[in-house]
């Protein structure tokens, strides 16, 4: 297992791809599941080699999240080894703005598993997979413009009267009544 | 046949009279054909309804038929994603005539705990009539049936001829209902104003 820390598979990525751009992101939290960042341009090849490495063998995508932070989205990919029976693995991979640069490189390619997941991601955070086979929306409908899980996002307004308001509905309703 | 009071005199000497109107609601309240489709978790409770230890054939409900052409009562059990919506309307739109509606559990009757989430409808009843509202989540058996007995007396009670009359025997009274389309913000429109009224905020003083 020596060889799956991050630290080991970074040495390798850089042995093996020297031009690739990869970073440590560190979780200072007890269970320490150090990321790997990559940059988004090096991220095909870094997957490819991360999977067909044989001291590596991460075969596996179990999960692709996105993440909304103020300057930038991020994909973030859990990566396993089926066959030597590791992970997981945190592949981070960033765009370059939250609106017209919101692009990274669709994994899919390479792990199949991770091409609803991407449809997901894209959907509700508005990351654009560029590589994708089928970059639809997965849960709301096509017609649909917004992508509802980003901060920014303002659901449209439906106001309903309860009968207990409470927050933000105690406000609106006091708001509803001056009128 | 209105006179209840000579009516009970004559059973009671083991003569039953009944009129058309009655017999005709009594036929129809016992046999309830239910539209087999579920949402959510409430429909898991459906079923256990529908299944042995409740057994809702007890009241003439167990027919759960697979079109909405065989159908006349559609439970709405679980949540009405805005996504769903438009093929809930719909299906309502194919069943015939008399029709019922019943909205099991919260998220039907108004969205319930999504209330104030971007993709649940808050409530069925913003685009097709309700007869009955079961609230819970999930509301137990126990308390579909009931809601299947309320609906059985409301069948019961009403009148064919007259002035008061039920909406599927109302010439005037629409039998379908618009089908609101995918916006790009919400659906479109958000309810049907001829069918649902958002409640007033000044009703509580």
């Amino acid at each position: 297992m020596s060889t799956l820390t991050p630290d080991n598979i970074i040495s390798r990525i850089a042995s093996a791809l020297p031009n690739a751009r990869v970073e440590l992101v560190n979780n200072p939290s007890p269970s320490a599941q150090h990321a790997l960042l990559v940059h988004r341009d090096d991220a095909l090849q870094v997957a490819e080699f991360l999977r067909d490495d044989p001291e590596l063998l991460l075969d596996y995508a179990s999960d692709v999240s996105g993440v909304d932070y103020p300057e930038y989205l991020e994909a973030v990919y859990h990566l396993y080894s089926i066959r030597r029976k590791t992970g997981p693995i945190t592949l981070k991979l960033r765009t370059g703005n939250r609106t017209d640069d919101a692009r990274v490189p669709s994994l899919t390619p390479v792990w199949k598993s991770a091409e609803f997941q991407e449809r997901e991601a894209y959907d509700l955070l508005g990351i654009r997979f560029e590589g994708h086979p089928d970059l639809r929306r997965l849960l709301m409908w096509d017609e649909f413009e917004d992508h509802p899980l980003r901060k920014d996002y303002v659901a449209p307004e439906d106001y309903e009267y309860e009968p207990t308001p409470h927050g933000a509905v105690a406000q609106k309703a006091t708001a509803a009544r001056a009128q | 046949m209105t006179d209840e009071a000579l009516k009970s005199e004559l059973e009671k000497r083991g003569i039953f009279v009944t009129s058309l109107e009655d017999l005709y609601n009594w036929g129809r309240k016992n046999s309830l054909w239910p539209m087999q489709f579920g949402l959510a978790c409430c429909a898991i409770e459906m079923i256990a309804a529908a299944a042995a230890r409740f057994d809702m054939a007890r009241f003439g409900a167990e027919v759960f038929r697979p079109s909405p052409r065989q159908a006349d009562l559609m439970l709405v059990a679980g949540t009405v994603t805005k996504k769903m919506a438009p093929l809930v309307v719909r299906l309502y739109n194919q069943m015939p005539e008399p029709k019922y509606v019943i909205a099991m559990g919260a998220c039907a009757i108004s969205g319930g705990p999504f209330k104030e989430g971007y993709n649940v409808l808050k409530g069925i009843d913003r685009y097709i009539p309700v007869d009955v509202y079961i609230p819970g989540c999930p509301p137990r058996p126990e308390a579909l049936l009931e809601g299947l007995i309320t609906l059985q007396k409301k069948i019961e009670k009403q009148r064919l001829f007259g002035k008061t009359l039920p909406r599927h025997a109302d010439p005037e009274a629409p039998t379908s209902y618009p089908v609101p389309a995918y916006g790009p913000h919400d659906l479109e429109p958000a309810y049907n104003p001829k069918v649902f009224c958002p409640p007033c905020p000044n009703t509580r003083e």
